[in-house]
């Protein structure tokens, strides 16, 4: 025992970028582990010391029978628990499979479909436990990161923006591209927290950091659709790294009822 | 060393490796080794289920997903095998830029792997942190070259995990050529660096062993394999076509794993990554690469999986002075991508992942969307040539206690740098002596 704040950094289905990024903080790994005991954290360290926690990082959705358990045991295990990406906050691109079903998944990639244990639907940490803090993104952004963890030190609320890539568009001084091209862009009703790379490169946002707080969807619909996008695209959009997540989820769905959509 | 029954070495879960795994074996009586079995209980996250039934253009951005520390090999595979399913070739700046941006993802997965996951081996730490104490200028050093990695991969594919600049076809914006040149200095510091690493790598503690499987790597022409070329080369002389791969490679599952396994045609176990690439072009390689190779005691083969360390070391070089040639020679093309009308076809794409050969195959139906789609990971085609080496070194060095057998065994899986969510898209070590 050190007597440092003790880290844990936990994965479940996910593609390791998340906790990655930690790796990433290239000029503050080092001191940050002169800050933090560094208790448990696979992908970096066979250190593997067990709980309590002081601050736990959890990576991934909860996809498997073993994992909803696994999580339980996690969050007694940890004081602070802040849960990294969208795997963590929305189920991830793993939550397509919400909308199909999941035997013929696995009929599809595995030839012995009865050795592979699995549950119908891929979901959020907070859907199994109480958690602490929310970090957007797939990935997260290493700067957002390092604002959570410098506030948990500090003994204060992390500062991270609850509005929407629009805004960062406009700080970062670029050109709308939805505007000024026509090109298709979620931005609108998008989580700010990646300093807007996709219209900075020309390309309408995606949606990789998930909805923002109250987004406004039916309109950003409408607006889809007079740009041209065929009612199954615009669905599609919704559909990829948050498609669980409760505000795209309708956003996707209403596309495919447009009666709903007028009622929203 | 006493008289012992059934002997068990388990690995709860494999440290300092990308993904989830287990390692199991079992020896009987006699030492021989009953069972070695890497164990990848990564849940399966079914891309390939996913990617049917949407655009061949969405490609690039699903597969990426499926490995945060090599997305840019995913993307780079779907873009090729689009683009062959629509018989459009993309060659040119676009072709230069797509492997300076995978330039950037090998000199930021290598210098991870070398410095803070795969060196704490050889100098006895548990993670490159801890090794940081009594070596600090040594992961410094690695963190400053990984950091113009990721740097390189901001700034031709927008973020260094996900870029968000790949489209097939090319780009959706292109860097200026002052752009690339302002950041030239960077690189050429990185070289520095990188050729440090190499002796530092080089003055490591080998364990003897030889990888006797057979070796498959990218051809790509008198270029050493990055992002694509005209088919696959093997140690054994003969190549064969991208579109052939299917007919030379075989999947299989296997019950103590999510990660498919897959073998040649007459069921022997093959090794696709840095051992593979180096033994079949290192005849390829650049000045300064050739040169630190030499230095480092590297022949024409290296076929010892401990020295991979050195061989992804001299990658690195190569791969910073491949960036900078390609800096120093661009112009930016006219448009940022060709266009890449759908067409009914199936295609194939073939890239060199930092830890070996990623293939993808796509059925697209006239309109562009997915019918169906096959993704064969570099770890899940090592898998069973790792375990076949594990067989060997138990069997080579069963005398040694359960925690020194463990932990070379540990360190034979970490060799080639695994990457678990890829291949279940790995690692608890669970050792059974009778």
């Amino acid at each position: 025992m050190t007597g440092k704040p003790r880290l844990a950094v936990f994965k479940f289905a996910s593609c390791d970028g998340c906790q990655l990024t930690l790796l990433d903080c290239e000029d503050e790994l080092l001191a940050l582990a002169d800050t933090l005991e560094i208790a448990h954290f696979t992908e970096a360290t066979r250190t593997s010391l067990p709980g309590p926690y002081d601050l736990a990082l959890v990576e991934g959705s909860i996809t498997t029978p073993e994992d909803a358990e696994r999580i339980e045991r996690v969050r007694a295990d940890s004081r602070f628990l802040v849960v990294l990406g969208a795997c963590a906050t929305a189920g991830g691109i793993q939550a397509l499979r919400n909308f199909g079903d999941v035997r013929g998944f696995t009929e599809t990639v595995y030839a012995r479909p009865d050795y592979i244990s699995t549950l119908e639907h891929s979901t959020a940490i907070a859907d199994h436990v109480p958690v602490d803090f929310e970090l957007r993104g797939c990935p997260i952004d290493r700067g957002q990161l390092l604002e959570v963890i410098t506030a948990y030190l500090a003994g204060r609320k992390p500062r991270i923006p609850d509005r929407s890539v629009c805004y960062e568009c406009k700080a970062r001084g670029v050109v709308c591209v939805s505007v000024a091209d026509g090109t298709p862009c979620l931005g609108p009703v998008t989580h700010a927290g990646c300093g807007a790379i996709c219209p900075a490169f020309r390309r309408g946002c995606f949606g990789c950091f998930g909805p923002a707080r109250e987004p406004n969807t039916p309109a950003l619909v409408r607006l889809l659709r007079e740009q041209g996008e065929a009612p199954e695209h615009i669905a599609r959009v919704f559909r990829t790294f948050n498609a669980a997540s409760p505000a795209f989820r309708a956003a996707a769905e209403s596309v495919d009822d447009p009666d709903r959509e007028v009622r929203s | 060393m006493t008289h012992r029954h059934e002997r068990t070495l388990r690995v709860g879960s494999l440290a300092r490796v990308e993904g989830e795994g287990a390692m199991h074996v079992r020896l009987d009586a006699g030492g021989r080794v009953r069972e070695a079995r890497l164990e990848i209980y990564e849940p399966p996250r079914f891309f390939e289920a996913f990617l049917a039934g949407r655009a061949y253009t969405e490609a690039p951005d699903i597969t990426a997903r499926v490995c945060g520390i090599c997305p840019v090999a995913y993307q780079m595979s779907a873009c090729l095998a689009m683009e062959d399913a629509c018989g459009v070739t993309v060659g040119g700046q676009l072709a230069e830029l797509r492997r300076l941006l995978y330039c950037g993802e090998w000199i930021e997965s290598h210098a991870l792997h070398v410095h803070l996951l795969h060196a704490p081996d050889f100098l006895g730490y548990a993670s490159g942190i801890d090794m940081a104490r009594e070596h600090r200028a040594d992961v410094e050093r690695g963190l400053e070259i990984k950091k113009t990695g990721n740097a390189l991969m901001a700034l031709v594919g927008g973020r260094a995990i996900h870029p968000v600049n790949v489209r097939v076809g090319g780009f959706h914006r292109v860097p200026s050529r002052s752009e690339l040149a302002r950041f030239a200095p960077e690189l050429r510091r990185a070289l520095e660096l990188a050729l440090e690493t190499v002796i530092w790598v080089a003055g490591f503690d080998f364990p003897a062993a030889e990888a006797k499987h057979r070796l498959l790597a990218v051809a790509q022409g008198d270029r050493y394999p990055i992002d694509g070329g005209q088919g696959i080369a093997t140690d054994a002389g003969y190549g064969f076509r991208t579109a052939d791969f299917e007919d030379y490679v075989f999947e299989h599952q296997v019950p103590h794993s999510t990660a498919l396994h897959a073998e040649l045609a007459d069921g022997s176990t093959y090794l696709t990554g840095p051992l593979a690439r180096y033994s079949l072009h290192s005849a390829k390689l650049t000045r300064h690469a050739a040169a630190a190779a030499r230095a480092a005691g590297l022949d024409a083969e290296c076929r010892n999986p401990f020295r991979s360390i050195i061989v992804r070391a001299v990658e690195t070089v190569y791969a910073i002075e491949e960036a900078l040639r390609i800096i120093d020679a661009y112009e930016p093309p006219e448009r940022p991508w060709v266009a890449v009308p759908p067409r009914a076809g199936r295609g194939h794409g073939v890239t060199e992942a930092p830890r070996g050969l990623l293939y993808h195959r796509y059925d697209i139906a006239a309109d562009g969307t997915i019918t169906q789609a096959r993704i064969v990971p570099p770890t899940a085609q090592n898998q069973a040539a790792i375990e076949a080496e594990l067989c060997e070194l138990l069997e080579a060095h069963q005398g040694l206690g359960d925690a020194e057998l463990t932990d070379l065994c540990e360190r034979a899986i970490r060799n080639h740098d695994p990457c678990i969510s890829c291949s279940a898209h790995f690692l608890e070590l669970h050792l059974e002596r009778s």
